[in-house]
Order: C-alpha cells, then structure tokens, then sequence
C-alpha cells in the first residue's frame, strides 16, 4: 500500500501545502493574537508579550518549513502547482513574521510611551539645545583649537621618541631607556590622571614655562591659556606614547632589504630613510595614526576635569542649570560631526591599502 | 692590477664562522663564478665586499680602496660597486623609471633630465622601455630582476655584485636573465656572482671558485673546475648538483 502511494505520489507532493497551511497559522495566529492583546491591555497589561511570543517562532518555523519545502520541490522539478504553493507558503510565513514583530514592537513602545517621552525631553529638547547651543559651540571652538595643535605636536613629538627607540649604537642607550620607559608609563596611566597631574601639578612647581600663570599661545585664531596650555601638553604626552609606537611598527614593517637595497645603490643611512624606507612607513602608518588622532579629539572633553571652559565643560555647567541633558547631546552632535567622517575616512583608506596589497598578490 | 682583493676575509655570525680566511682577486673585465652549497658563504662574500656586512677580520680592497665600516668611506665605495640580490628588492612606491633613476640623481647629483634619458636607454636596451612607467608589481619576476641589475648599471659601478639572482625565479624566466648578464660580461663588466646555474657558470664565467664551509678550496678557470677538478670534495659537489638538474 505504501508502495503504491509512492509510486502515484511525487516525494514532497504534500509537503508544500503542510507548509502553506502552517503559514497560515501563524499569520492568523499573530493577527488574533494582537487583537485580543489589544482588548486585554485596554484592562491590564503585559498580557500581550507572551502572546506575541508564541506568533514569533511559529512565524520563523513556517518561514523555515516553507523556503525549505520551496528549494526541495524545485529541485526535484516537481509540478509547477507545487512551486506555486510552496512560494505562496513562504511569503505568507514572511507575512506572518513581519506582522508579530511589528505589532510585538508597536505594542513595546505604547507600554512604554510616558518612558520614551521622558527620554525625549531629557536628552533631545529642542528648546534646550536651540538655547544651549551657541554658548556649547563656542566651548567646543576651544576643543577644536586644543586638539588641532595637540595633533601637530604629537606628531612631532612621537616621531621623536620613535627615532629615540630606534637610535643605533651602543651610546644611545639611555636614549633607548627613556624611550621605553616614557611609552610604557603613558600608555599605561589612564588620560585622566595624566591630565589630573599635569595640569594641576605642574603650576605649583617653579619649573620654568610651565609654571608661569601667563603662559598663554596666541597665534592666529588660537587663544588658549595657561590652563588649555598644560591640557595641550597632557594629551601631547599620553598621545605621543601611541604615536611613537605606530611610527616604529611604520618603519619596522619596511622589510630590512629595501634598506639593504638603498644602501646597496650607494644611498647613505639617511638618505634610505628618506626616499626609501619612509615613503613606504607613512602609506602602513596613515590609517593607526587617524585611529589616534579620533582618539586625541574624543579625550579634548576630558580637560574638563581641570576646569577648562571647553565644550563639555560648558554643556555640563547647562545641563546643572536646567535639569535637563540636551545640552550635552548638543555637545554629542558637534563631537560626531568631525569624528564620524574621520573614521570613515581612516576605514576608506585601510580599505584601499588591502585592496592594493591583494593586487600586488601580496 | 686586481680591482677586488680580498685577503684573509673572516666573518662571524656569533659562533658560527661563515668566512674562515677568504683570498679573492678579480682583476678588471673578468667575471668571477663562486659556486658551492648552501651556506658556504657566497652570499655573506658578496655583502661584505659591498659592506653590507663588517669584516671580522683580514682586508678587503675595491680599486685600491679598503671597504671600512664608515659610513662616508662605505658611501663612496658602494658608488663603484653595484649589488643585485635573490630578491630583486625594487622599491615598490616607485615606478620603474624612478628606481632607475634614485641612485644617481641622490647620490651622483645627476640632474633629473640626464638621469632619465640614461635611464630610458638602459630600460630600451633590454626591452623594457614601454615598463618605464608601470609600477614593479605589475612585472613579472625576470622583468623585475632586469630592472634591478638595471638599476645597479645605472650607477655605472666598477663591478657588479649578483647574489643568486635567479635562485627565486620561476625556471621559464631565468633565460631572459642569463641573457642580460652575458651581454654585460661581453661588453667587459667586471662581476662577481653567486650561482647555483653550472652551465652558465661554465659559460660566462672567466674564473671559477670553488667554496666550502668559508673557504675557497680550489679556483681555475671553468674548463678546469669543470672538466678535472684537483679537490675530491669539488668533484662530489659538481656531481651532486648535475644528479640535481638531471632529475
């Protein structure tokens, strides 16, 4: 008997129908689920969720059954009926799927409107940041000023420890050691406690330059004070310890026979650095460096801790004053405007270099 | 009188002795063969005639120049001696006619319009004048070691230094190669090559050294070397490497 309905019946002849049925199911299921959710939650609440719990899965489950079934009568070339069903099955399941995630979502976010309305005013009123937003751009010029010519100092000065490091002989040595020692402690010590000592360390010291109350730059558009000042020269410090390493992996990464083969051509040790080993380290170093650098921008906020009026200091002192954040996302917004097309940027350019190496066959 | 003397050559890479006493003569015009396994020290007598590698002891002088480790002193003699390595080593942020061109525009103080047309006659010279502007990965590998000994030639050294040059070839690309260096040994280039390739060893070469474990144990011209090596030791080798090419 089984015999012969094998013989009269194609493998999977029912098997799109089963699938189609069970879609059915579940959109129905879902459906009149989210009915009765909704008259339920006129009295209570919360009943909904288990509800759309159950619709999910068995959504899921048809959606499964139904492409599985679809790819098995297809390729066994079964009737076109039976594709016809099974493609049927799986949009209704699809249907189905969609139904109870948007009803399970819209049902979250009725429960817990008075919540979201309260994050709405507390972290996006308008009103605040159109009010806030003037004094908080202006704070975050300072920002800008401060990192610009942190960056340019760093990479001055983290070119310089990496050529330190890299010092031959065996006079250099203690060059070799300071080297080390700096790039360890400041790129263990947390920002902030750099930032911490620097800036209110420093000024209480007699060392000359930075302890000195007038110590200001006043080049162009930049004004910064005394306080800005040792807040330029605490990042400098913790960055340079990350620049200075990405400069040596730089040069490292340059294969030693590219020197040998400059050296080879008559190239004097400096001249291989310059038109040889170099040219290739920056092209490596870019992408680290612009990593850094998003970093360097980021931490500006921290000199906050030393009373800076920069941007998230002044944010902050309105967010005090009305009760209310928005000040602070207004802040938010400034930070995402220069950072997020930097890294963009920083990932363009990794992107392109790979693509290059895969090129060369490398 | 000889323009390569090295005299009692030794060097160390920490306990190992890589050259035990090397005595070396090239006089000018010659091409000088040194054949030998693996690790006799071919490649390291090469680096240190260029420098690359500072002696451990005894003297090496290049047209009666000493080949000390100062860096002017080495500066000045690496103008005369071009070297040209396994790896073709071209700099790869550079196109073709640029790598030709760095050395004696930075170092001879070439100006860049004369830099450039020698640089074009030498690339056409071996056909490769339609490279000039296409970067090194774009060039097959026989290409590119073309364009390295290129490079060297361009610095018009007194000798030229090749270290294996077709060890890391594909076997289809070493002709074009071989080819390149006989022209060279025609037109009276004195150079010194490192080489696992007997035949043209055999060919091209007017003297040929034997080493073995830092030494030169037995040197003569080719038919000799080849023909009825003195040194059981030679013999054995020159045996081994035909089984080698045979297989």
């Amino acid at each position: 008997m089984t015999g012969a309905q094998g013989a009269t019946r194609p493998p999977y002849g029912r098997a799109p129908a089963r699938a189609r049925a069970f879609a059915v199911a579940s959109l129905g299921f879902a459906v009149v689920g989210g009915i009765a959710a909704a008259i339920r939650s006129q009295s209570t609440d919360n009943d909904w969720l288990a509800v759309f719990l159950l619709a999910l899965p068995l959504s899921i489950a048809a959606l499964y059954y139904g492409r599985h079934v679809e790819t098995q009568v297809v390729d066994v070339d079964g009737d076109e009926a039976d594709e016809a069903v099974a493609r049927t099955s799986r949009r209704i399941a699809v249907a189905a799927i969609a139904t109870s995630a948007a009803l399970c979502l819209g049902l979250a976010i009725w429960s817990a409107w008075d919540g979201l309305q309260d994050v709405g005013d507390t972290f996006f009123s308008w009103e605040n940041i159109k009010s806030s937003f003037p004094d908080v751009v202006e704070g975050f010029w300072l920002n800008i000023q401060i990192f610009i010519i942190a960056e340019i100092l760093v990479l001055g000065w983290g070119l310089v420890v990496a050529t330190m490091r890299r010092a031959p002989g065996r006079a250099a040595m203690p060059l070799r050691w300071f080297a080390v020692v700096y790039v360890d402690v400041f790129r263990g010590l947390p920002a902030i406690v750099t930032i911490y000592l620097v800036g209110f360390g420093l000024p209480l010291t007699s060392l000359p330059v930075v302890s000195n109350p007038d110590l200001s730059i006043d080049i162009g558009p930049f004004h910064l004070d005394q306080l800005a000042c040792l807040g330029i020269l605490a990042l400098t410090l913790v960055y340079g310890a990350y620049v200075a390493e990405v400069y040596r992996s730089g040069i490292e990464s340059v294969h030693w026979s590219q020197d040998a083969a400059a050296r080879g051509l008559g190239l004097s040790r400096g001249q291989s650095l310059r038109f040889v080993v170099v040219p290739q380290a920056i092209r490596r170093v870019v992408p680290p460096l612009m990593n850094d650098f998003i970093g360097l921008q980021k931490d500006t906020a921290l000199l906050n801790v030393l009373g800076v009026l920069e941007g998230f200091n002044i944010a902050r002192i309105y967010a005090g004053n009305e009760f209310n954040l928005s000040a602070v996302t207004g802040l938010g917004i400034c930070f995402l405007v220069i950072t997020i097309p930097m890294t963009r940027f920083a990932d363009y350019l990794v992107k392109r270099d790979q693509k290059r190496l895969q090129a060369a066959g490398g | 009188m000889a323009l390569v003397e090295a005299r009692g050559v030794v060097k160390r890479f920490g306990e190992q002795t890589v050259l035990d006493g090397v005595d070396l003569e090239v006089e000018p015009h010659k091409v000088v063969a040194l054949i030998g396994a693996s690790g006799s020290g071919k490649s390291t007598l090469l680096r240190c005639i260029n420098g690359l590698e500072a002696l451990d002891g005894g003297t090496i002088r290049v047209d009666g120049r000493s080949v000390l480790q100062d860096d002017i002193k080495l500066n000045r003699l690496r103008r005369d001696v071009g070297i040209v390595f396994q790896s073709f080593n071209l700099f790869p942020h550079m196109s073709v006619i640029d790598n030709v061109m760095l050395a004696p525009r930075k170092v001879l103080g070439v100006s860049k319009a004369d830099a450039a047309d020698r640089a074009r006659w030498l690339l056409d010279r071996i056909g490769l004048a339609d490279k000039a502007d296409a970067f090194p990965d774009r060039l097959s590998g026989g290409q590119q070691q073309r364009v390295a000994i290129v490079r060297a030639m361009a610095m018009r050294p007194k000798v030229l230094l090749l270290d294996e040059i077709t060890s890391a070839l594909d076997p289809e690309l070493v002709d074009e190669v071989l080819e390149m260096v006989t022209d060279l040994a025609h037109e009276g280039m004195t150079m010194i090559l490192a080489t696992h390739e007997m035949d043209f060893a055999r060919d091209v070469a007017d003297k040929v050294c034997f080493l073995h474990k830092g030494s030169i144990l037995e040197e003569g011209p080719p038919a000799e070397i080849f023909g009825s090596p003195r040194h059981e030791r030679t013999a054995e080798f020159l045996r081994r490497s035909l089984e080698g090419r045979s297989r």
